[in-house]
């Protein structure tokens, strides 16, 4: 036939440069190099102590599994800015599940506050977690149906939900913090495994939290890669038009999405609530919708849809967790920490933009 | 009522003075992409005052060179003149100071501000950075009445135009930046046969001010009515240039093609089948207006018309996409209106006029959109066997000669052709009856084009080992509609004024109907 033609001749060098592979050990670089940076100026050493790389992956775990389901809704072409408020949301649920309790008169007439954990000692953590995780996944069909419902954009709807669900959490726990009676093996879940001194905890090598990430991120990114739901979220994301021309049911799929999204924010939620050390704090998780978005765009992810991946939102929140605790452990000040942040994550899109295009 | 002209004037050729140097001289450009060498020594030259035709299949690097004209690459060998003086761009703003403009496909109008602030964008009347309104609307008055186009509305957000008179504007504000060079890439493919004239009008203005047009189309005919000289490019080199008035038109298509194309439109082989697509009085939102038509299985029913007529709007409104207010729709034993999902399952699949916007997701893989519309095809319980997936598309990749490196490689990374097979691709693997098809060779070479009426011909024909199949196929490009269908109807203010099998009609009776001529006959006609 003929010479290979124009078009073909700008994938060969496109391809070499961003391929996944390429991509993922490109990621993986800049991770390597935030960690060293700061491995080689925190003295002592402090910073690869086996407390401290733990610390940096029970801290990233709650940013990382929020991030799985924002990744979802960002390749879509959405976006969800009341992620944080879910979080918070979840942690008072499962704190006020926990602590429920009721006043009864006993026999002589005495009041006695009579509390459920007491009664269902293993059933009640169980639907705390259950009530914990679906809170957020109804709420994240709430933010999906408003969107799809009235055709609003998902930027003024969740802006909307933000505040919403984050009213909702300080109602349920009545502007205090929820400090449950008992502590359960939900306050548990993102302890310390390797550095702890009980070995039967130490058996679990990584935080149970952790492996929650562990198998969520697996899921999420199979879902993306081999299922109808996965390839109608690129397809919506890529071009809308597009999928409802091909028969793709656009509203459910984001619907779907955003539910999604609720379920890994019950999810990071339940994290938050033991990375806290157990209490139903309704005003935690304030501005990691923040975060969360960052680790998705420094992964790769692109605001206007039809990019992203699962891998990538990973490593984006271990840079920004190393970024920041490598940053309090060096004795920056805040403010300083704040604006390194902000330009890595400038500086991550640019890299990228630049990347793709010394491709073309 | 205005009488359309489609009478071909042909152009004087002015004689280009050999003693002043030309306006544009490119000699021995190549540039290199990767291991393709996308130009390999092209010579072009073009006079002030020309009208220079470039053409070329899609891909023989047309594309390249222009962005090489206007900075946004830099040759690997080779130099530029223009008038004379050395010519080396850096980037696209140094190109355009020297006065070259760039009118793309895509326009790069402000959509949201007027007609005339866009003509003067960048160089509006001021004092103190307040803008003097007074004066913007003088100028761009003038600028607009010395071109002949002083019945456009000023004030009025250039994306409420249709899309013609968007890029006439585009051509105006060309001109009072003072633009010695217009590059107009396939500026006819969106236009009506009266918006046509009106352009060519309109560069034939630009001529007799002394401007060099540079103009790249796939309708040959075009260029043979506008155009003074032609090159042709072929593989990123240039195989021959001349002058179009002595020069017959299959002779540049062979050169472009480096063959003979005998046969175009394939021969009809085909029955009429039963009927598979019932439509009775069909009313949407605005357009269509109580359309009805027949359409048989082993019958290409195509439909002519102005833009803007409402073609695309029926289909759209029988594929479920727009809103249907009255009217029946039956599709073989389905009644009723349904959405764009349930009809691609009920057997019918829709091709968009518009690839970028609609018909294709260009950041997904070839494979994603080929399959998009039938994912359940790809596994059971809602998943995808990337296996599977490869299977399926690799045969359809070669049964449609899709020219790719690979399935998975971005759809925008191939030309127009292949996109739109891509597109055509969609449909034939969601194995659906009834095709509809908006615009099918819009943008595409004479190549990708033939293959992609064999394609047409063999599914309605039911020689591809299938049944025959129906199709609905918008065009406004006359030959192919006659080439092409075996009946034609024409489509007028939203309604389907005439229906006829293609024999009985001529490229002017079609013109005629299409702009509301002999109405009262037409009706008459069954």
């Amino acid at each position: 036939m003929r010479m290979p033609k124009l078009a073909d001749s700008f994938r060969f060098t496109r391809d070499m440069w961003s391929s996944p592979w390429m991509t993922a050990i490109g990621r993986f670089t800049a991770l390597i190099a935030v960690f060293l940076f700061f491995a080689a100026l925190v003295e002592d050493g402090k910073f690869y102590t086996p407390r401290n790389l733990e610390n940096i992956l029970r801290q990233s775990a709650v940013y990382a599994t929020a991030a799985l389901g924002m990744t979802m809704i960002i390749i879509a072409g959405g976006i969800d800015l009341s992620v944080g408020s879910m979080i918070a949301l979840s942690v008072v649920t499962v704190a006020w599940i926990l602590d429920y309790h009721y006043t009864v008169y006993g026999p002589n007439g005495r009041e006695e506050t009579v509390y459920l954990i007491h009664q269902w000692p293993v059933l009640l953590p169980w639907t705390a977690l259950v009530a914990g995780v679906l809170v957020s996944v109804l709420a994240g069909f709430i933010n999906g149906a408003t969107v799809v419902g009235l055709r609003l954009v998902p930027f003024i709807v969740t802006l909307g939900t933000m505040g919403i669900f984050r009213g909702l959490a300080k109602g349920l726990a009545q502007e205090k913090d929820i400090y449950p009676r008992e502590d359960t093996w939900l306050t548990r879940l993102m302890d310390p495994t390797l550095t702890s001194h009980d070995p039967r905890w130490r058996v679990w090598i990584l935080p149970p939290g952790v492996w929650i990430l562990i198998v969520s991120a697996v899921v999420a990114a199979l879902i993306l890669r081999y299922t109808k739901l996965g390839r109608y979220i690129f397809a919506i994301g890529s071009n809308e038009e597009t999928a409802r021309l091909c028969g793709v049911p656009v509203g459910r799929v984001k619907i779907a999405t955003y539910t999604l999204g609720g379920l890994f924010a019950g999810l990071a939620g339940l994290m938050q609530f033991s990375f806290i050390g157990g209490i139903g704090q309704p005003t935690s998780a304030i501005a990691y919708e923040l975060f969360v978005i960052a680790a998705v765009v420094i992964g790769g992810g692109s605001l206007m849809g039809g990019q992203g991946s699962i891998l990538g939102s990973v490593i984006g929140a271990l840079i920004i967790t190393i970024l920041y605790m490598g940053g309090q452990q060096m004795g920056w000040p805040k403010w300083v920490q704040e604006a390194v942040i902000g330009v890595i994550i400038i500086a991550a899109v640019v890299i990228d933009r630049l990347r793709q295009h010394s491709a073309t | 009522m205005e009488v359309v002209h489609i009478a071909c004037c042909r152009v004087e050729i002015r004689i280009i003075m050999r003693d002043s140097p030309p306006r544009l001289k490119m000699v021995n450009i190549a540039k290199r992409f990767g291991t393709t060498q996308a130009l390999n020594g092209v010579n072009v030259e073009v006079a002030a005052g020309e009208v220079h035709a470039l053409v070329g299949e899609n891909g023989a690097g047309k594309s390249t060179l222009m962005k090489v004209l206007a900075g946004v690459y830099r040759p690997d060998r080779g130099q530029m003149w223009l008038d004379g003086e050395p010519f080396v761009p850096h980037q696209p703003l140094d190109a355009r100071r020297r006065g070259i403009a760039m009118i793309y496909q895509e326009l790069s109008l402000a959509p949201h501000l007027s007609v005339m602030e866009n003509i003067l964008l960048g160089v509006e009347p001021a004092r103190w950075g307040v803008i003097r309104w007074r004066q913007l609307r003088q100028q761009a008055y003038a600028a607009l009445s010395e071109l002949g186009l002083a019945d456009l509305p000023l004030a009025t957000p250039v994306q409420n135009l249709p899309p013609g008179y968007q890029q006439m504007v585009e051509i105006a504000r060309a001109v009072v930046s003072q633009a010695k060079i217009v590059v107009l890439d396939e500026p006819t493919s969106s236009l009506t046969q009266h918006d046509v004239d009106r352009l060519f009008t309109l560069i034939r203005r630009l001529r007799e001010r002394g401007l060099a047009v540079i103009y790249i189309s796939h309708f040959l005919e075009e260029v043979h009515r506008i155009s003074d000289r032609f090159t042709v490019l072929r593989d990123g080199e240039t195989v021959g240039s001349g002058i179009t008035s002595q020069t017959p038109i299959p002779k540049i298509v062979a050169l472009m093609v480096g063959r003979e194309v005998s046969e175009l439109y394939p021969k009809r082989r085909r029955t009429r089948g039963p009927c598979i697509l019932e439509v009775e009085g069909l009313t949407g939102t605005k357009k269509p207006i109580g359309a009805s038509l027949r359409l048989h299985r082993g019958e290409i029913l195509g439909i002519a018309g102005l833009v803007g007529a409402g073609r695309t709007e029926l289909l759209r409104a029988i594929f479920g996409l727009d809103a249907v207010r009255a009217g029946h729709i039956r599709v073989g034993v389905f009644q009723g209106p349904a959405s764009p999902g349930q009809r691609w399952r009920q057997g019918v699949g829709f091709l968009s006029e518009d690839r970028k916007r609609e018909g294709l997701a260009v950041s997904l893989s070839i494979a994603e959109n080929i399959t998009l519309s039938r994912v359940d095809r790809l596994g059971p319980l809602g998943l995808v066997l990337p296996g599977r997936e490869e299977r399926i598309v690799t045969r359809w990749i070669e049964r449609l000669s899709i020219r790719c490196e690979h399935l998975r490689q971005p759809t925008w990374t191939l030309s127009g052709g292949n996109q739109q097979k891509v597109a055509l691709a969609r449909l034939f693997f969601a194995d659906v009856d009834v095709l509809l098809l908006d615009e099918p060779t819009r943008g595409i070479d004479v190549g990708s084009k033939a293959q992609i009426y064999r394609l047409i011909a063999e599914a309605a024909d039911g020689s591809g080992g299938t049944s025959p199949k129906a199709v609905l196929m918008v065009s406004s490009y006359l030959p192919e509609l006659l080439g092409l269908c075996d009946t034609i109807a024409v489509m007028f203010r939203g309604r389907l004024v005439a229906c006829r099998p293609a024999e009985q009609w001529t490229e002017h009776s079609l013109m005629l109907a299409a702009t509301g001529q002999n109405q009262v006959n037409l009706l008459n006609a069954p």
